[in-house]
């Protein structure tokens, strides 16, 4: 994974609440084996007209000429919620978002986009509705988000802090393989089925 | 120290504790299917990783296989795809498969506790976010995402911090033909569909005690549409005497010491929770779904809301969304609303004890002409035992049709789908735009209330139908 540190970008602003994982990428996207190319059904019931996808539908915003080219996806709240799907944040990076701004995130979506270089930022609900103001007011608004700082700084200059989990913000600051982390703790997880083994022998006698 | 069940499980489990609260914990379980998995399996190879313990792993397909035909030339290709690939990573890592043809072959998490693989007290993990089904064995049970299994395949262990708890207390007796689905729709329709976020949920209550281990499954699987990663009910002898005799259940001198071991769970008096809430299963009438959102409910007997009623912006701007999406008017009686379509399945209410009420329902009686209805059993041993009692036959004679098991209309990753603008009572757990179809409007509902609604053509009040 690659490490992030900070991000400016256009900010697109989606209306809604409780977005859930279906509407960011349908079930017909999911019969796939790999990791890439989920960025082009991003959203596809409402991106476009037509099941194929191939007329846009002009009234959705991401389809607005001046929010084409967002890398910051503004939200509301209970954003991700729903299945577990990775698709989802694999969809949302692809099509090329590295900054999710909402109220709240849903709890298992949230894990997911620290695993996809994505920075989930949650402000207040009524610093989100700033924000959207200030996106809406000015074609091509940009949104700085500083991890590092934990700052992040709308189209007029305004910074808003925010608070964000030690460890979640040490896996996107390095970029780190989270399996390798845990692999160094290989000699207590032996050392945990040892104990259990005579604790709970019944689970061991599995063939 | 008086301790929450969920406190117990967590600090049975813990292997590493980080100074930011991130922990290592232990899983004793991972169920894995064809659609979350083959991402996970391609990492491993990639970094030449191994799978730490295949046997504490069980694989089965669900998600996307036909519920018309065993022959997998009549699924489409990319499904297919994904199914052999299942195959190969689970011959190539030496897991079990109960694979589409396999005689316990069904939903992940009905196949689960019907095969003994669930068990009280453990962690069990799956790449489905209704893996919270499991909780109603007092396990602690929660969906993960593909780059989490790749790490509990490598390593058996989580990263995982530490959940708040909320004890949901269910008082009293149910009222006639009022069901644990009730129960939990009109839970979702309390604190929201955000209201358990950062929470695991324990269901308690005489309420909970009163039900049946299926319909324990049912409250548990959907705590995820309360935004609870997980729910949890400890377990009793109704709990045990499900268990004994299973397939993975402990045997002989181990059966005595895992049932000792399980009876250490439940919540110890006076343990402290961060939250309580408190509900009086009298007040609970047949809920039904007027929304996108499962959290957007309301007892048969009420009316399509009016958006501009809510006061909270929030609840105003998701109510204006999916009144526009169901295409539904302010003021519509429930129970007047028209269907297109029943389902009658998936995890949430696949199980043999749905299929009996439904069948109860509809025997003697016939589907509207307009309407298609299918019953889908949650696993190949559920439409075994359900043709055993004749069940089918109810069904078929009714105008049901009556298929394999999988997840089917649930999310519509087969061919069972509705169309764009056709409507369907269904027992499933979501009614999110899209999810059983491009265009299709979703209502949640009991299996009674299902059945029913085939029966009369529209959303209708069971209690009419029963009495």
């Amino acid at each position: 994974m690659n490490p992030f540190k900070q991000h400016t970008g256009i900010a697109v602003p989606l209306d809604r609440v409780n977005v859930d994982t279906d509407s960011i990428i349908p079930k017909q996207f999911l019969r796939k084996i790999d990791r890439a190319g989920f960025g082009k059904h991003l959203f596809h019931e409402w991106r476009y007209l037509d099941y194929e996808g191939t007329k846009e539908n002009q009234k959705f915003v991401l389809n607005q000429e001046r929010f084409r080219k967002a890398t910051v996806l503004l939200a509301r709240d209970n954003f991700g919620c729903g299945s577990s799907r990775e698709h989802a944040p694999w969809a949302i990076a692809d099509y090329g978002f590295k900054v999710i701004i909402a109220p709240s995130f849903a709890d298992i979506f949230y894990n997911n986009c620290f695993k996809n270089e994505i920075l989930p930022v949650v402000l207040t609900s009524k610093e989100v509705d700033e924000l959207f103001n200030e996106v809406l007011a000015k074609s091509g608004a940009q949104i700085s988000a500083d991890l590092e700082g934990q700052k992040v700084k709308g189209p007029t200059g305004k910074e808003y802090s925010f608070k964000i989990d030690d460890f979640g913000k040490e896996c996107l600051l390095k970029g780190l393989d989270t399996i390798g982390w845990t692999e160094q703790f290989l000699n207590k997880i032996k050392s945990y089925e040892e104990t259990d083994k005579t604790r709970r022998p019944w689970l061991y006698s599995v063939k | 120290m008086s301790k929450t069940m969920y406190e117990k499980i967590w600090d049975q489990h813990g292997i590493h504790e980080d100074k930011s609260g991130m922990s290592v914990i232990y899983v004793d379980r991972h169920l894995i299917h064809e659609v979350t998995s083959p991402q996970a399996f391609e990492g491993l190879r990639v970094t030449k990783r191994g799978v730490r313990r295949a046997q504490n792993t069980f694989a089965t397909m669900d998600h996307n296989v036909s519920t018309r035909s065993k022959d997998i030339e009549k699924t489409e290709l990319t499904s297919r795809i994904q199914m052999d690939t299942l195959s190969k990573n689970a011959k190539e890592f030496g897991i079990t498969l109960y694979d589409f043809k396999d005689p316990n072959q069904g939903i992940v998490h009905v196949i689960g506790p019907e095969l003994g693989i669930t068990q009280p007290g453990m962690v069990i993990v799956c790449g489905d976010s209704h893996t919270s089904t499991h909780g109603a064995f007092g396990a602690l049970a929660f969906g993960i995402g593909t780059s989490e299994v790749e790490h509990v395949l490598a390593t058996q262990t989580l990263q995982q911090k530490k959940a708040r708890t909320m004890l949901i207390n269910v008082e009293g007796k149910l009222g006639f033909g009022v069901t644990a689905k009730d129960i939990i729709l009109y839970i979702i329709g309390k604190i929201g569909t955000a209201g358990g976020t950062g929470y695991v949920l324990e269901y308690a209550g005489s309420a909970i005690r009163d039900l049946s281990m299926e319909g324990r499954m049912t409250i548990c699987n959907m705590s995820i549409e309360a935004g609870a990663r997980a729910g949890l009910i400890a377990p009793d002898e109704k709990t045990f005497a499900y268990i004994k005799g299973r397939p993975y259940s402990p045997k002989g001198a181990d059966w005595d010491k895992a049932v000792q071991y399980w009876k250490t769970l439940p919540t110890d008096v006076g343990a402290k929770f961060d939250k309580i809430i408190e509900i009086k299963a009298e007040d609970i009438d047949p809920q039904v779904t007027w929304g996108t959102s499962p959290g957007q409910v309301t007892g048969i007997d009420g009316k399509v809301p009016d958006p501009e009623h809510f006061s909270d912006s929030v609840e105003r701007l998701g109510a204006r969304n999916a009144l526009q999406y169901m295409d539904l008017k302010p003021g519509t009686p429930m129970n007047e609303i028209k269907v297109d379509k029943v389902f009658i399945g998936s995890c949430t209410n696949g199980r043999i004890e749905d299929l009996r009420v439904a069948a109860d329902i509809v025997k003697g009686k016939k589907v509207t002409k307009t309407v298609v209805a299918i019953v889908v059993p949650g696993s190949a041993h559920v439409r075994e035992q359900a043709e055993t009692e004749g069940l089918h036959k109810i069904f078929i004679e009714a105008g049901f049709e009556w298929r394999f098991a999988g997840c089917s209309m649930c999310l519509g990753m087969n061919d069972d789908q509705l169309s764009k603008g056709e409507r369907c009572a269904s027992t499933s757990n979501r009614n999110f735009e899209g999810r059983q179809g491009p265009g299709g409007r979703t209502h949640l509902m009991s299996p009674q209330m299902a059945a029913a609604a085939a029966i009369a053509g529209q959303i209708v009040d069971v209690r009419k139908i029963l009495k």
